[in-house]
C-alpha cells in the first residue's frame, strides 16, 4: 500500500462546493440553429442521409454546445497559442510581432473511407513526382514519347542543371510532400496543387491536435480519432533511410533560414520532434566536398539534410552568389553523393502550374494506373483543343500564365470586363502555350465559430506524404479556413485559419 | 566508408555535441536575465539609498557603475535627471543595457535556442519579455520604481526557477550555468563598488551610524542582509560587509561561491564531454583570479583600494568570456582532424 503523501498542515482545508461551477443551460436549438445550409458541399453537414455515425456524433455534440462557452474556449485557446509563441513572426523595423494562425474549434471530420481514398491517392501522385523528376534529370524518355513538351520542362525556371545526371539516394526526389485537396460541390476531392519544394504547415496539423484534446476533450472523447502525433519520428527515419550510402549512424540536421524567417517555429517544432540540431548556414561548413557543424568540440559531420530554404539560396557558390543564407560548397558536397538534400534540388519543376496541367498523364505514363485522385480540369492553350475551348468560354474560366509563380497575371473571367477579356483574348492569341485554363471551383464549406455566430466558411485540406523506402501519409493534415464571408482565400496571409482534421479510423 | 567511424573514437562520435551557435545562445540568455535582475536591484537601492551631496538621488553613480557615462550623454543632458535615466535603462530601446534592449537579447538569444530549452521556459520568458517590450513611462509611474524593481527581480527569478526545474542537463545547461555565474560574479563587484564610489555625501567618515546604514541597504539590495546578520549579529563594519559579500562561501551571490561555480561548471564540461583542450586555459585563468581573493583579507582589499580590485576582477571576467569565445565558437573553426585531441 502507499503511503499518503507528506503534506504541510494545512491552516484551512478548501471546501470541496467552492471548487464547483454551475453548469449554464443549453440552448435548446442548439449553436447549429442559425446554420444556413449553404448552397455548397458541406464538410459536416453533407446532403447525404444518413449522416455517417462519426460525423452524427461530432453533430450531435456540438449541437449541445452553448456559443459562449465556444467563444470562451476559443479566447482561451488563441491566449495559449500566443503564450506558447506557436506562431509566425513579422518583422518591421526594429519591432518583431508575433502573429497567431487563427484557431477554429469545430473540427473538420473526415471518415475512415475518405481517408483511405486520400491516402491512396497521395502516395500514387507522389509516386509519379518522384519517377518523373528522375526522368526528366537522367534518361528523359518522358520528353522522347512526347508527354509534355520539352520546352515546357526543360525551359522551367526550376529546372535544375546541376542535377542533371546526379543520383540521390533511393531515386528519391521529394521526400516531404504537402498536395493541396479542395473539393466540389458534390464532395468528389480534387487536387489544387502539388507542394514539392518545402511545403509547410504540418507543426499546425499537431499543435492543433493537442490544443484540440486539451480545450475540447468533451467533444473527443471516445471518438476513434487517428494519432498524428509521429509525424517527427518518422521524418527523422526517412531522412535516415535516405542518408548517403554506407553511413550507419547518420547525423540528420534541419536547416532553417533562422530567427527572422516566418516559419521559424515550424522549423523549432520539427527540430525538436526529431531530436535533431536546427542549423542554420553560418553553423555548417563545407571541407573537401564534406559537411560539417561548428560544435562546442568542433566540427562534426552531417549527413541528411533537411533543408527549409529554397534551392537559390543554398550555396552562394552554386546559386545566389548575394545569398548570406547558404553554405559554400554545399551543391557540389551533394552532387557528390556526401550528404543528402531534404527535398533534392530542383523539385520545383514538378510541382510548377504548367506540369501540374499534365500530371494526370503523367501518372498513366510511368504507373500505367488512372490519377487515383481527380485534378482540376485543366485547358491547356499550348494544344489546339484547349484553346479553342478557352477561347470560346473566357467569361467562365480561370485564366492562369505556366511560367508566372504565384498568382500573377491570371484572368478571372467571370470577374472581368468586356475591356479585359477583349485584351486578354489577344495575349492568349499571341503566345498561347504560356496559358492554362480551369473552371473556377466552389470550394466546400465547413462550419465555422464567427463574430455573428456559426456560420459556412471555404476550407481546402492539405495532407503530408513522406517518402524514404516507402511512402507514409500522416493520417490528418492541414485544414485551412477562408474566415472572411464567401472568401475563397485560405492563405494566412489573407485572413486564413485553421482548423484541427479528424481523420476516424473506422 | 562512414566518417564516424573512421576519424573518430566511438565514444566520441556518439556524444552528441553542442552546436556552437546554441552554447553561445545559452550563455547570454543566462547572462541578459541575470543582468537584468541585477539592474533592477542597482535601481532600486539607488532610489532608496543613494545621494548626491544636496540629498537628492544620486542617479550619476549608476551610470558610473555600468560604465554607461559616455552612452548616456550621446543620448541626454548632463546633469542626469531621474526621468531621463528611467528612460535610458528601462524603456529605452536605443541603450543596449536598458531592460528592454536586455529583454529583447534574452528573447533572440532564447529563440535561437529554443531547440533546446523546454516549453515551460519559452512561454514564460515570451510572455515577460513581451511585457517588457510593451512597457511604458506611465506604467512606472503607476506603480513606482521600487513595484517594477520587485517585479522585474521576480520574473527574473521565475525564469531561473522553470529553467532549474526543466532544462534537461546536458552541455546547454552548462554553458548556461557559464553565463549566469560569470555575470554574478561581474554583478557583485559593481554592487559592492556602487557604495565604495557614492553612497557617502562629502563629509561623511567611513564607520557613521551613516555608513552603516548605507551597508544595509547593499545588503539588503543583494537579499544578504539576514544571512550577514546570522553571521555577523552585532558588528557592521565596511570590512565585514566587503568580506561578507566578495568571501563568503554560503551566500550565493558572493564573488567566491561564483568563481567556485564557474570552476566547477568547467570542469563539468572538460570532464563529461570531453572538452579538456577547449576548458583547460580557461579553468588555469579562474584558478588564478581565485587564488588573488583567497589569498588577501577584506581589510586587504580595502586598504589597498576596493574599486581597482573591482575593475581587475571585471577586466579578468571579460577576458575569460573571450576565451570562452575563442575556445567553443571560434570565428575560424578548428579543421575535423585537429578538433579531436590525441589521446
Amino acid at each position: 500500500m502507499n503511503r499518503p503523501v507528506l503534506q504541510s498542515p494545512s491552516p484551512a482545508p478548501v471546501s470541496a462546493q467552492s471548487q464547483a461551477s454551475g453548469t449554464p443551460p443549453k440552448a435548446a436549438a442548439g449553436m447549429f440553429a442559425a446554420y444556413d445550409t449553404p448552397d455548397f458541399f458541406c464538410e459536416l453537414m453533407r446532403r447525404t442521409d444518413p449522416l455517417p455515425p462519426s460525423l452524427q456524433t461530432v453533430r450531435d455534440r456540438l449541437a449541445g454546445f452553448d456559443l459562449n462557452e465556444l467563444r470562451h474556449r476559443t479566447s482561451t485557446a488563441e491566449a495559449q497559442l500566443y503564450r506558447l509563441g506557436i506562431t509566425f513572426t513579422v518583422y518591421s523595423d526594429r519591432e518583431a510581432i508575433d502573429r497567431i494562425l487563427p484557431f477554429d474549434m469545430i473540427p473538420r471530420v473526415l471518415t475512415a473511407s475518405e481517408w483511405d481514398h486520400i491516402d491512396r491517392g497521395v502516395q500514387q501522385r507522389v509516386k509519379a513526382l518522384n519517377l518523373f523528376l528522375r526522368d526528366i534529370y537522367h534518361a528523359r524518355h518522358v520528353l522522347r514519347d512526347g508527354i509534355i513538351p520539352a520546352s515546357l520542362v526543360l525551359g522551367n525556371p526550376n529546372y535544375c542543371e546541376a542535377m542533371v545526371g546526379v543520383r540521390v539516394p533511393g531515386d528519391v526526389y521529394v521526400h516531404i510532400n504537402g498536395t493541396d485537396l479542395i473539393r466540389d460541390r458534390s464532395g468528389r476531392f480534387m487536387v489544387l496543387e502539388d507542394n514539392a519544394r518545402t511545403p509547410s504547415g504540418v507543426s499546425y496539423v499537431i499543435e492543433n491536435r493537442h490544443m484540440m484534446l486539451r480545450l475540447m476533450p468533451d467533444l473527443a472523447s471516445g471518438m476513434p480519432l487517428r494519432s498524428v502525433e509521429e509525424y517527427g519520428l518518422r521524418l527523422h527515419q526517412t531522412l535516415c533511410e535516405v542518408a548517403p550510402e554506407g553511413v550507419t549512424d547518420p547525423q540528420v540536421v534541419l536547416f532553417s533560414p533562422g530567427i527572422y524567417n516566418s516559419a521559424y517555429f515550424e522549423h523549432v517544432f520539427l527540430a525538436r520532434e526529431m531530436g535533431v540540431p536546427l542549423v542554420e548556414g553560418r553553423d555548417l561548413i563545407v571541407e573537401n566536398h564534406r559537411v560539417y557543424m561548428r560544435t562546442v568540440a568542433g566540427l562534426r559531420p552531417v549527413h541528411s539534410i533537411y533543408r527549409r530554404l529554397n534551392d537559390e539560396f543554398l550555396d552562394p557558390l552554386a546559386f545566389n552568389p548575394d545569398s548570406m543564407l547558404g553554405v559554400p560548397g554545399l551543391v557540389e558536397a551533394y552532387r557528390r553523393g556526401n550528404v543528402t538534400l531534404a527535398n533534392a534540388l530542383g523539385t520545383g519543376v514538378a510541382d510548377d502550374k504548367a506540369v501540374y496541367a499534365y500530371m494526370p498523364r503523367l501518372i498513366r505514363y510511368y504507373l500505367g494506373e488512372d490519377p487515383i485522385l481527380d485534378s482540376v480540369q485543366t485547358h491547356i492553350c499550348a494544344e489546339e483543343e484547349g484553346l479553342a475551348y478557352t477561347l470560346a468560354n473566357m467569361d467562365k474560366l480561370v485564366i492562369k500564365p505556366v511560367g508566372e509563380s504565384g498568382g500573377y497575371g491570371l484572368l478571372i473571367g467571370s470577374q472581368a470586363t468586356q475591356t479585359e477579356l477583349e485584351e486578354f483574348r489577344a495575349k492568349l492569341l499571341e503566345e498561347p502555350s504560356n496559358y492554362i485554363s480551369q473552371p473556377v471551383i466552389d470550394l466546400s464549406v465547413s462550419p465555422t465559430l464567427c463574430p455573428s455566430g456559426v456560420e459556412a466558411r471555404h476550407v481546402d485540406l492539405r495532407p503530408f506524404a513522406l517518402t524514404g523506402h516507402n511512402t507514409w501519409v500522416l493520417p490528418g493534415g492541414l485544414s485551412r479556413v477562408a474566415l472572411r464571408k464567401g472568401s475563397l482565400v485560405v492563405n494566412s496571409s489573407q485572413g486564413g485559419g485553421s482548423k484541427d482534421t479528424w481523420v476516424m479510423a473506422r | 566508408m562512414t566518417q564516424t567511424g573512421t576519424r573518430f573514437p566511438a565514444m566520441l562520435a556518439n556524444l552528441n555535441m553542442l552546436l556552437s551557435r546554441y552554447g553561445e545562445s545559452m550563455m547570454w540568455l543566462a547572462r541578459y536575465m541575470e543582468r537584468i535582475e541585477n539592474l533592477a536591484r542597482l535601481l532600486e537601492v539607488t532610489e532608496a539609498f543613494v545621494r548626491n551631496p544636496d540629498g537628492s538621488p544620486g542617479w550619476d553613480s549608476i551610470l558610473q557603475i555600468n560604465s554607461d557615462e559616455d552612452r548616456y550623454a550621446l543620448l541626454y543632458p548632463l546633469p542626469a535627471t531621474e526621468e531621463n535615466i528611467l528612460a535610458f535603462y528601462i524603456t529605452d530601446s536605443t541603450n543596449p543595457t536598458s531592460i528592454r534592449a536586455m529583454a529583447h537579447m534574452a528573447r533572440e538569444n532564447a529563440r535561437s535556442a529554443r531547440p533546446l530549452i523546454s516549453t515551460e521556459m519559452w512561454m514564460q520568458l515570451n510572455v515577460f519579455t513581451q511585457s517588457m517590450m510593451e512597457l511604458s513611462t506611465p506604467d512606472i509611474r503607476r506603480n513606482g520604481l521600487s513595484g517594477l524593481c520587485n517585479r522585474l527581480k521576480q520574473d527574473c527569478q521565475t525564469h531561473f526557477g522553470v529553467t532549474e526545474g526543466t532544462l534537461y542537463r546536458d552541455q546547454a545547461w552548462l554553458f548556461y550555468l557559464l553565463g549566469k555565474y560569470l555575470e554574478r560574479s561581474d554583478q557583485i563587484t559593481r554592487l559592492i563598488d556602487i557604495r565604495y564610489h557614492t553612497l557617502l555625501p562629502g563629509g561623511e567618515t567611513s564607520g557613521s551610524p551613516l555608513d552603516i546604514t548605507q551597508w544595509g541597504s547593499v545588503l539588503r539590495s543583494a537579499a544578504a542582509y539576514h544571512a550577514f546578520r546570522r553571521l555577523q549579529p552585532v558588528t557592521t563594519t565596511p570590512a565585514n560587509v566587503v568580506g561578507f559579500l566578495l568571501k563568503n562561501e554560503g551566500f550565493p551571490r558572493s564573488l567566491m561561491l561564483n568563481l567556485r561555480q564557474v570552476d566547477s561548471t568547467l570542469n563539468a564540461l572538460s570532464t563529461h564531454y570531453n572538452l579538456r583542450h577547449q576548458c583547460s586555459p580557461l579553468q588555469e585563468r579562474i584558478i588564478n583570479l581565485r587564488a588573488t581573493l583567497e589569498d588577501q583579507t577584506a581589510e586587504d582589499i580595502i586598504s589597498r583600494g576596493v574599486h581597482e580590485y573591482m575593475t581587475y576582477i571585471q577586466d579578468e571576467l571579460a577576458a575569460l568570456q573571450a576565451d570562452v569565445s575563442a575556445m567553443f565558437w571560434p570565428v575560424a573553426p578548428l579543421t575535423p582532424q585537429m578538433a579531436v585531441s590525441p589521446e
